[in-house]
């Protein structure tokens, strides 16, 4: 019953995305952009990790991908709310957590798509990895989507408006971008800054991620990165699941 | 047998300028097969008791049972038994009236071909069969008045739930739908449960009136009981009576447009 529902809550948003183009590429601009006009400024840096510069910058663009869309998934349930579809559908049998899952779902598709694009992008400019390593990026783009997207549909079913709930994510997102080492390892910084950003969970994801971009698949960034990932995942979704079961109390 | 029952029903809202007792204490008996109409001034409480009977909000007082399922703890058999119309809608506007139909039906477990069959069924019946194939946002707003109704249909409910059906219809398909919802009880034995503010309406259609005023229910009966009882006279206007139990009327006498605060 709840994978009935979770696969229908699914087809629904996922007719929703693939009718709209648009939402599909457009994600995929931005980490295309510093692609284009960022990474070549790293050429021939030295950037402290294995691998030449797209191996450090390719891992950070895509989870720089997952960050910025999955963090925002919640306006949809904002409109939703609005136009009265949330309620119209929490009238029915269907499973509160399928009404969850299927739309995380989605978004880890869709973000799991866009970030294939934009490997495939990088690969015609010069990035040169693993096959392996770059199938275990997408499954932390995955992952992370899942994590990231369950907090955003719950916050979005706790607020209001849309002008609450901007600036909570925005508040979330900066921060977590500038600490995570997405654009530049971390360590290269000062040591008070690699201590700050060891708090940030996505540094640890685009650490495992970095390595298996090299290669390295047995790595203790890796096990880190893996347990990370995986423990806010699971975390992540209870917190969604309950906050959609309690709706409305 | 009844099929709704409820017992010091209550919902406060907690606002900035302190709680909002929007449903007080609420005791309704409510037989299967019945139409009642649910009255009341602005703000009564009237959409605030559907959405608890409907599972979208939770009671913080009181109990109901809804078609033998206790509210708070069987949720999932009352939604299954209910079909709700909220006051507002909820189709969302880039899709298809066929996509709504389908997916609320599927939402309601039916099986892809039978939800596909009653949306076309649906459609029909409520004079949107030529416009199965348009987006939502292209409807009139009685057309999409019509589709939100179709919506909560879908599943055959035993009990239905209209918030307003009629705002916005057009005098003859306000008098379709009340023959909808005739033939849905007569051929099904539907129970339902509507919100109005026209008196006419409830006179015609509802077997019984509930008035609530101030989250209270101040009176109920018979459309002719309750004339004779408030207005003196089983042949006073619906219109007088209301007045008389609520001290206001049914709707602004007036059309200045009221100021809504706190939006
Ligand atoms: N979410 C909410 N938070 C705070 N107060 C609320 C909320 N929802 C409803 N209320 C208040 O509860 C009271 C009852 O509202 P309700 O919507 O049930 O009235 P109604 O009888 O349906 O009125 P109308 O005829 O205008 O539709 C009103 O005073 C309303 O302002
Ligand atoms: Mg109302």
């Amino acid at each position: 019953m709840l994978l009935h529902d979770i696969a229908l809550i699914f087809g629904r948003y996922a007719r929703q995305t693939l009718r709209s183009r648009f939402q599909m590429l457009f994600g995929t601009l931005m980490p295309l952009l510093y692609l284009l006009f960022f990474g070549p400024l790293l050429d021939d840096l030295p950037l402290g990790s294995a691998g030449d510069s797209w191996q450090v910058l390719i891992p950070g663009l895509l989870l720089q991908l997952a960050l910025f869309g999955a963090s925002f998934a919640g306006f949809s349930v904002i409109v939703e709310k609005s136009t009265g579809v949330m309620e119209r559908m929490r009238v029915t049998p269907v499973s509160r957590l399928a009404l969850l899952l299927g739309r995380v779902l989605r978004d880890a598709l869709l973000f799991m798509f866009q970030a294939v694009l934009l490997v495939l992008a990088a690969l015609v400019m010069g990035l040169r990895a693993p096959l392996p390593g770059i199938l275990i990026g997408f499954v932390f783009v995955g992952l992370l989507t899942v994590a990231l997207a369950s907090l955003s549909y719950a916050l979005a079913v706790k607020v209001a408006t849309p002008q609450e709930f901007g600036p909570v994510i925005n508040a979330v997102t900066m921060p977590a971008m500038l600490l995570s080492g997405l654009m530049l390892p971390m360590t290269l910084g000062p040591g008070w800054l690699d201590v700050v950003s060891r708090l940030t969970p996505l540094r640890y994801l685009v650490d495992a991620v970095r390595d298996a971009y090299v290669g390295s698949y047995a790595t203790a960034h890796m096990l880190y990165g893996t347990l990370v990932a995986v423990v806010f995942a699971v975390v992540a979704v209870a917190v969604g699941s309950r906050v959609f079961h309690r709706a409305g109390a | 047998m009844s099929i709704i029952s409820t017992s010091g029903l209550a919902r406060t809202f907690d606002s900035r300028n302190g709680p909002v007792h929007a449903v007080r204490s609420v005791d309704l008996t409510i037989a299967a097969g019945e139409i009642v109409g649910l009255l009341g001034p602005n703000g009564a409480g009237k959409t605030t008791a559907l959405r608890m009977l409907t599972t979208l909000l939770t009671p913080t007082g009181g109990a109901a049972t809804v078609a033998g399922h206790d509210l708070a703890g069987d949720p999932a058999g009352v939604r299954a038994a209910c079909g709700y119309v909220a006051q507002s809608g909820g189709v969302d506007p880039y899709l298809t009236v066929r996509e709504e139909l389908v997916t609320q039906g599927r939402l309601y477990r039916l099986s892809r071909a039978d939800a596909t069959a009653r949306a076309a069924r649906l459609a029909r019946d409520l004079g949107l069969g030529e416009l199965l194939d348009r987006k939502a946002v292209t409807l009139s707003g009685g057309q999409r008045r019509r589709l939100d109704i179709a919506m909560g249909l879908v599943h055959h409910p035993l009990v239905l739930f209209l918030d307003e059906p009629t705002t916005g219809l057009d005098p003859g398909s306000r008098t379709d739908l009340w023959d909808l919802v005739r033939g849905l009880r007569d051929d099904h034995g539907t129970t339902v449960v509507l919100t109005t503010h026209y008196l006419d309406e409830a006179d015609a259609l509802a077997d019984r009136l509930i008035v609530i005023d101030r989250g209270v229910v101040v009176a109920e009966g018979t459309p002719a009981a309750l004339r004779a009882e408030y207005a003196g006279s089983p042949a006073a206007s619906l219109q007088d009576t209301f007045l008389a139990i609520t001290g206001r009327a049914a709707a602004p006498a007036d059309a200045a447009p009221l100021s809504v605060q706190g939006l």
